[in-house]
């Protein structure tokens, strides 16, 4: 196996409340589709945040190897409201090119010809859209995601998971999601793993065979081991 | 309403080729429209919370209804002329005064004075802001400073003025220029310290330069901020104006209204405070107008 582009030792984070995360350890190959599932409030972002470097707040300790190339997409599409969509996706990129790759982004996830139009032209699933072409223009080697399509509607969700399976086979990033919905992580990802008391408590491969009726029965024994470690009885999920 | 009836036809049934529409399929309208039943059921009659569309020149209505009452007023003996001469009267004075050539002369000292305030407040105030708005040890040094000179009325501030800078233009400018540093210094920074943290955020994950960072993030996420400061700035200018021009001056407007008043001129005082609230209607829409274009990406209650 080739080295890991992410490695976490013994991830410690709190705030000044509470522990949050205390003793994280995780290893992503490159190009490997992680989900993240863990209840709400269990640091599932806390952990995506120390990953992004972005969590100035809280104290802690640890090791965190990540790829200088990386991309963040939120759970809101975070655009600049001042700048057109075009600029929007090359903001930040250095690259005599910029414009052109831009473009062509815009291209992928379907918004050829709305390089001019403004954020606020957009539909919800639209600016995510861009979002997601933002973060792929870099060619970051490493892509986190806390809930991209949270705030999305369920057929805008499904067309967004197609188009995130499409562009990960193009650009082939590792990445990291957070989600909350377990049949989405299975459908997108390598591997799962569950965050739980601040310490990673299963860590499963999403191997799902070629076979229908074997992909359909491994399917439901990820979901139920899943569901197991989320404190969920499978009863209780049915409903 | 009129418009209300192609408004509840237009989803989700296209009557007209839109101009717009990129994909061709939704060019053509189609032929069951006109088969379409009676409108009105479907109006929910939402009501708009909005102000509907901008009228050009609306802006004009409150001063013109103003003087439209004085007017009556004056004619009708309703307003005493003694108290406030009819606007004719201004008019009529005004042209005296250009014959007689003071006017042009006393209105383009007063520009020139109020020109010079704007520009060199302006430029400070940014500058302020910056320092003050993007460090916090910037903020600590020049905040407190600011406050302090806020509480201090420009008023009070002029003797000192003219013991420092003498009774010359230096000291008139000074007043104007800090009646435009305050307010441009206030909302600049104010709008410099709210920018949103998810922005900041994004930028910090794209890994880009600080000068990036200022370019492509603080300056325009504050520069709302920065053209509100700069309209209350312009309003500051003619303030200072009025103020300083009452002390030590052989010209400007100011001094023209002063010497009026020795005269009890009512008629002359009365074309001094016209000019100001002119120049001062019109340097405020100029900034708006400068505000609405730079401000597209914009949408808010009013458009
Ligand atoms: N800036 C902060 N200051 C104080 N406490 C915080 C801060 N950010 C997060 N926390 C706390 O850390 C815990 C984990 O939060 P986190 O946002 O990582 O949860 P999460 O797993 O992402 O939840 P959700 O699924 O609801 O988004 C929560 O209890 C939260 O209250
Ligand atoms: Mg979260």
């Amino acid at each position: 196996m080739s080295a890991p582009v992410v490695r976490i030792r013994g991830l410690v984070r709190r705030f000044t409340l509470k522990g949050v995360l205390n003793g994280v350890d995780l290893d992503i190959a490159p190009g490997e589709f992680v989900a993240l599932l863990g209840r709400s409030g269990s640091g599932k972002s806390t952990l995506l945040r120390a990953i992004a470097d972005l969590d100035h707040e809280a104290q802690g300790s640890g090791e965190i190897y990540v790829p200088q190339r990386l991309s963040v997409v939120f759970q809101d599409a975070r655009l600049l409201p001042w700048k057109r969509l075009l600029d929007n996706v090359i903001f930040g990129l250095e690259a005599p090119d910029a414009r052109e790759r831009g473009r062509r982004a815009l291209e992928e996830v379907g918004l050829a010809g709305r390089e001019q139009s403004w954020p606020y032209e957009l539909s919800g699933g639209e600016q995510q859209r861009v979002a997601l072409a933002r973060s792929l223009v870099r060619e970051p080697e490493l892509l986190l995601a806390d809930e991209p399509f949270g705030a999305l509607d369920a057929l805008t969700r499904i067309k967004m998971h197609a188009l995130v399976q499409r562009l990960s086979a193009i650009h082939n990033p590792a990445v990291l999601l957070v989600t909350h919905d377990v049949d989405e992580a299975i459908k997108l990802a390598d591997r799962i793993v569950v965050l739980d008391d601040g310490a990673i408590v299963a860590d499963i491969a999403a191997d799902l065979p070629e076979d229908p009726i074997a992909h359909l029965e491994r399917t439901a024994e990820i979901r139920a081991l899943l569901l197991g470690h989320l404190g969920v009885r499978e009863a209780e999920a049915v409903d | 309403m009129t418009v209300r009836s192609a408004e509840i036809l237009r989803p989700p049934f296209p009557i007209a080729p839109n101009p717009l529409a990129k994909n061709s399929r939704e060019e053509q309208a189609p032929s069951f429209v006109a088969e379409f039943p009676s409108t009105q059921l479907l109006v929910r009659g939402t009501r708009r919370l909005g102000m509907g569309d901008a009228v050009s020149y609306g802006w004009l209505l409150g001063p013109a209804l103003l003087l439209v009452y004085w007017s009556l007023g004056s004619a009708t003996g309703f307003i005493d002329g003694r108290i406030l001469p009819a606007p004719w009267v201004a008019v009529t004075t005004g042209v005296d005064l250009i014959e007689q050539g003071r006017l042009q002369q006393h209105l383009l000292v007063s520009l020139l004075r109020a020109a010079q305030g704007i520009a060199f407040g302006t430029v400070a105030g940014v500058l302020v802001a910056l320092l003050s708005g993007l460090s916090l040890l910037g903020g600590y040094i020049f905040d407190g400073i600011i406050q302090v000179k806020r509480a201090v009325p420009a008023l009070a501030l002029i003797p000192f003025f003219i013991l420092w800078f003498g009774i010359g233009e230096v000291m008139k400018v000074t007043v104007v220029t800090l009646g435009v540093f305050i307010p441009i210094y206030i909302h600049t920074h104010n709008a410099l310290r709210s920018i949103d943290i998810k922005h900041v955020e994004l930028a910090e994950t794209m890994g880009i330069r600080y000068s990036q960072f200022i370019r492509h993030v603080v300056l325009p996420g504050a520069l709302p901020g920065f053209l509100l400061g700069l309209r209350f700035g312009v309003m500051g200018a003619w303030l200072g104006l009025v103020v300083v021009e009452q002390f030590n001056t052989t010209s400007g407007i100011g001094y023209m209204i002063n010497l009026a008043r020795n005269y009890a001129q009512a008629d002359v005082m009365l074309v001094g405070l016209v000019l100001y609230a002119v120049f001062g209607l019109l340097s405020d829409r100029l900034v708006r107008s400068i505000e609405s274009r730079s401000l597209t990406w914009r949408r808010t209650l009013a458009q």
